[in-house]
């Protein structure tokens, strides 16, 4: 029964299994989010505060926080709350996290998906150039040089391309701008920074993907039937090689949300990611838990319109599969 | 896992340089602790934050201490974090990923929807958050990175191991009722610790490099401890006075990182014995020493003609030539079958024939006309036409030979596109005639469809059409019909039959099978160890001179053969086309050898009755009446 219902309707049964999935998952980022307050050693308010505050502030903000209430009706408020946006307060600067977090958010934003699109940008043409010309074994020496170069770009992280390209570029040529945000000019080094990893990835997987649909027989097909070698390559393997790109890539856009952190901390970026540290070493928790929660929806989201590309570019796999 | 191996991956460089880093890494690590330590607490009394000088190599740090024989120092204690957040990960990794295999399914389903929840948030970022729990400092930095790697571990432990738990002795310790936790320890986990041994190694390497980053923003190590993290922290922002200050600790945290990545892979190396050994190509220097002599005007009827085609591939001392000499004239209208066994170079030689062998092959021919043209002799644009318009394949796995990512019309329609420069639309209409004309249903609507729509005898049909979106003079079938259905199996061969006689195009017929080839072609080719031995009418098949085509058409069995007695082979195997024997080829199998046979490879010569045999001792017609 069940499975002839996925047979007739292979689109909404895969659409409401995808997206149970995605609540399910986002029930269980927003729950952490909400333990992780009480998981804190000790009193979070006295963390927060520090050892000067006197008693009655603390107890007048444990009040203010409902922190005194039953663990039930505070996860309760907590969720009421998020359903009105309301992130509560700041402990550091006592201003609403909502605003704090309406700053934060589209400097981030900028930040990652900049990075992502030049990296697919960059990536994806180099890695089918690449298996183009190793394809059946060619151009040994291409390959090993193309290992050797992308493996050195995967064995630097992100933070310490950041203090390479600061070193070369600022210190040493004095060319651009290391630090904040102020016009085109600030986002080539941490962009930079954030796609070199990254792309040397993608890059190899489009590589050996190009490589394996080059080996299929209906690329012996299409070259069997004399299309020019531009229609071999960008209509009949391109396509064949997206699904496992795409997997990579959202993998490659969850992986830039926790290079953001790092990044925008060497470079003085006003994003959530530098907020993030700054919170955690003021023991700040609202802001903390509306970072986590920040980047787990958006890394959530990022699966989910992975998963979803997929199943409209290669209906095959996924939905049989889920 | 033989020393002998071991040693020859540890001698290579990849070994050599993996195993120097790491020796180094150790030796530091044990020992600038022991010599350097005071110096690298003691505050120079020169300049904070000084440049390079011959007393401070890398200059000085804020408090004025020597920032070389810090870095030197911080080794240790890099080294011990990376290796205690490693083996704290693994741990927990390995009791949450055998949980499943131990708790039953239902447990372990629940298990495993969990880790594939939090491994789809990177280490890092969880880190990050687990920090706020664990506190700063590099306790609660080591817990909150050893927590974020230990999902991605657990599921390694649990894929793997869950395909050890389907394995036979498995499943034959459960009948025998061995407790489970008995089963993990004393069949699971042994022969699941090769990847797991491996993974753990390239980890140290991504724990190293994300420790440091904790310690980097300041959620690890805390003064007056160091690791290179700290020290990176303390370092950039005077990277404008001293940038040695950042970049040293920068360099070792790469190097270090790196030294475990490349252990991991000289590991595998090791375990894993991978062994690509490197392979002759074959030159693509023309070793023939002259083009044919401009045939005289080539008659019309003639399709195509090859002439001495010899295709050569990489061998593992040197290249060797699985299909040599192979000579075909093909007329229009007529259906010539190549038969012989798995190996016998069929394939490649149609590869060949329809100029598509593929690197690090090399076809050559003295003649390669098609249709009277000779195609070296083209340029490349009008021979691709040429062979596009007139000459067609048909693959032998329709599963296969069909783009899974494009409708099936527009697989046939860019044929016209590309060739004969029709519109979208025309090729389009024509598209949808030529699977008609393969009787395929409703056309229309089949043409909107992808091939998985496509059942498998409907997509070698489809394939077909693909071959008569032009006007094809030739069709390479190469197997055509031996990945489908029996049933199926006729239809196709029908097809092709029909098509060749409305047509007019020729058919190259390969085929494992010589009932497939009597029933439908009219000539026969048959090959053995990559030279055409025999070539002879259908009808002369029963009088065929080789022994070896005797023996193939004996293995056939028919109404008449009696079932109680096994059916006839061919005893021993065909040699390697790398490793042939002097003599004729089919000698070691063949009951008529003799001396001569071992010593002598005979060349195809007449044998009467329109054929010709390569054999010195053919059999004879007459003789047939008589065995």
């Amino acid at each position: 029964m069940k499975s002839s219902l996925r047979a007739r309707y292979p689109w909404p049964v895969f659409l409401i299994r995808r997206l149970g999935r995605f609540v399910v998952s986002l029930a269980v980022v927003v729950t952490a989010s909400f333990a992780m307050v009480h998981a804190l050693p000790g009193d979070p308010v006295r963390g927060a505060l520090g050892l000067m505050a006197s008693p009655e502030t603390i107890a007048a903000t444990r009040e203010r926080l409902g922190l005194n209430d039953p663990l039930w009706r505070q996860y309760l408020d907590y969720l009421w709350n998020l359903l009105h946006l309301d992130l509560g307060t700041s402990l550091d600067t006592q201003t609403p996290v909502r605003e704090k977090m309406a700053q934060l958010v589209p400097a981030t934003l900028q930040l990652g998906l900049t990075a992502f699109v030049v990296c697919l940008a960059v990536a994806i043409p180099v890695g089918l150039l690449l298996g183009i010309a190793t394809r059946d074994g060619r151009g040994r020496g291409l390959h090993f040089g193309f290992g050797g170069v992308t493996g050195l770009a995967l064995s630097v992280p992100d933070y310490l391309v950041s203090v390479g390209l600061v070193f070369v570029f600022a210190v040493s040529l004095n060319a651009l701008p290391v630090a904040g945000l102020s016009g085109p000019a600030s986002f080539v080094l941490p962009v930079t920074a954030l796609v070199v990893g990254p792309a040397a990835y993608l890059a190899r997987i489009v590589r050996a993907e190009t490589q394996r649909v080059l080996g299929e027989d209906y690329i012996r097909a299409a070259r069997a039937k004399r299309l020019p070698a531009r229609l071999i390559y960008l209509r009949h393997a391109l396509p064949n090689t997206l699904t496992p790109t795409l997997t990579v890539s959202g993998m490659i856009l969850a992986s830039m949300v926790a290079g953001t952190v790092l990044v925008e901390n060497v470079f003085a970026w006003p994003g959530v990611g530098a907020e993030l540290v700054h919170s955690v070493l003021a023991k700040d928790y609202p802001v903390v838990q509306a970072v986590a929660l920040f980047f787990g929806a958006g890394i959530l989201l990022i699966n989910l319109a992975v998963d979803i590309a997929i199943a409209v570019i290669d209906p095959r796999s996924t939905i049989k599969e889920s | 896992m033989s020393w002998s191996r071991t040693r020859h991956h540890l001698s290579s460089p990849l070994g050599v340089v993996t195993v120097a880093l790491l020796l180094l890494l150790v030796a530091t690590a044990v020992v600038a602790p022991l010599l350097l330590g005071d110096r690298a607490t003691e505050i120079a009394g020169g300049a904070l934050q000084a440049g390079p000088s011959a007393a401070h190599p890398f200059g000085t740090d804020a408090l004025g201490r020597d920032v070389l024989t810090r870095t030197l120092v911080a080794t240790r204690l890099s080294l011990v974090l990376a290796l205690l957040v490693v083996g704290i990960g693994v741990a927990c990794g390995l009791i949450i990923g055998t949980v499943p295999v131990v708790l039953g399914r239902r447990a372990g389903r629940a298990v495993v929807a969990v880790l594939n929840l939090m491994v789809a948030f990177p280490g890092l970022l969880l880190a990050l958050f687990l920090a706020m729990i664990f506190g700063v400092g590099a306790r609660g930095a080591v817990l909150s990175m050893a927590i974020a790697f230990a999902p991605s571990f657990a599921r390694l432990t649990h894929t793997t191991a869950s395909g050890v738990a389907n394995a036979d002795y498995v499943s034959a310790a459960r009948l025998l009722r061995v407790p489970r936790w008995r089963i993990l320890i004393r069949h699971v986990i042994p022969n699941i610790s090769e990847p797991l041994v491996i993974n753990a190694t390239s980890q140290v390497g991504a724990a190293l490099l994300s420790i440091s980053a904790l310690s980097y923003i300041g959620f690890g190590v805390q003064p007056p401890q160091y690791d290179w993290g700290r020290m990176l922290a303390d370092g950039l922002p005077a990277i404008y006075t001293n940038p040695a200050a950042a970049l040293a600790p920068s360099i070792m945290i790469v190097v270090a990182g790196l030294a475990f990545v490349l252990a991991g892979e000289l590991l595998t190396q090791v375990l894993g014995g991978s062994q690509h050994g490197h392979l002759r190509l074959p030159s693509l220097r023309s070793q023939r020493r002259d083009m044919a002599p401009a045939e005289t005007p080539p008659p019309g009827e003639e399709v195509l003609r090859i002439e001495r085609l010899t295709v050569t591939v990489p061998g593992e001392t040197a290249p060797f030539s699985p299909v040599v000499d192979v000579s075909m004239r093909l007329r229009r209208g007529e259906i010539v079958g190549l038969v012989g066994e798995s190996g016998s170079g069929k394939s490649l030689t149609a590869m060949a024939v329809a100029q598509l062998t593929s690197y690090p092959n090399v076809a050559e021919a003295d003649v390669h006309q098609i249709k009277g043209n000779e195609l070296r002799r083209m340029r490349p644009r009008d021979r691709e036409r040429l062979l596009g318009t007139s000459l067609a394949m048909v693959f032998q796995d329709p599963m296969s030979s069909l783009n899974p990512t494009l409708k099936v019309g527009r697989q046939l329609a860019e044929v016209a596109e590309t060739h004969e420069r029709l519109g979208r639309r025309d090729a389009w209409r024509r598209a949808v005639d030529r699977l008609s004309a393969v009787l395929i249903t409703d056309p229309q609507a089949r043409a909107k469809q992808y091939p998985m729509a496509f059942s498998g005898g409907m997509r070698q049909r489809a394939s077909i059409a693909m071959g008569l979106m032009a006007q094809p003079a030739l069709i390479v079938a190469d197997e055509p019909t031996t990945a489908l259905d029996v049933t199926v199996q006729k239809e196709v061969l029908g097809l092709l039959r029909r098509i060749s006689r409305e047509s007019d195009a020729a058919v190259l017929m390969i085929s494992h099978d010589i009932a497939v080839v009597a029933e439908n072609a009219s000539r026969v080719l048959v090959m053995y160890a990559g030279r055409v031995v025999e070539e002879l009418p259908v009808s002369g098949l029963a009088e065929a001179a080789h022994p070896y085509t005797r023996a193939l058409i004996a293995s056939i069995p028919d109404m008449s053969t009696d079932r109680s007695r096994p059916l006839a082979n061919i005893p021993g195997r065909p040699p390697h086309a790398s490793d042939l024997p002097p003599g004729c080829a089919f000698a070691p199998r063949c009951g008529r050898a003799d001396d001569r046979c071992r010593q002598a490879r005979p060349e195809l010569a007449d044998s009467g009755g329109g054929g010709a045999v390569a054999c010195w001792h053919p059999l004879l017609p007459v003789l047939e009446s008589e065995a």
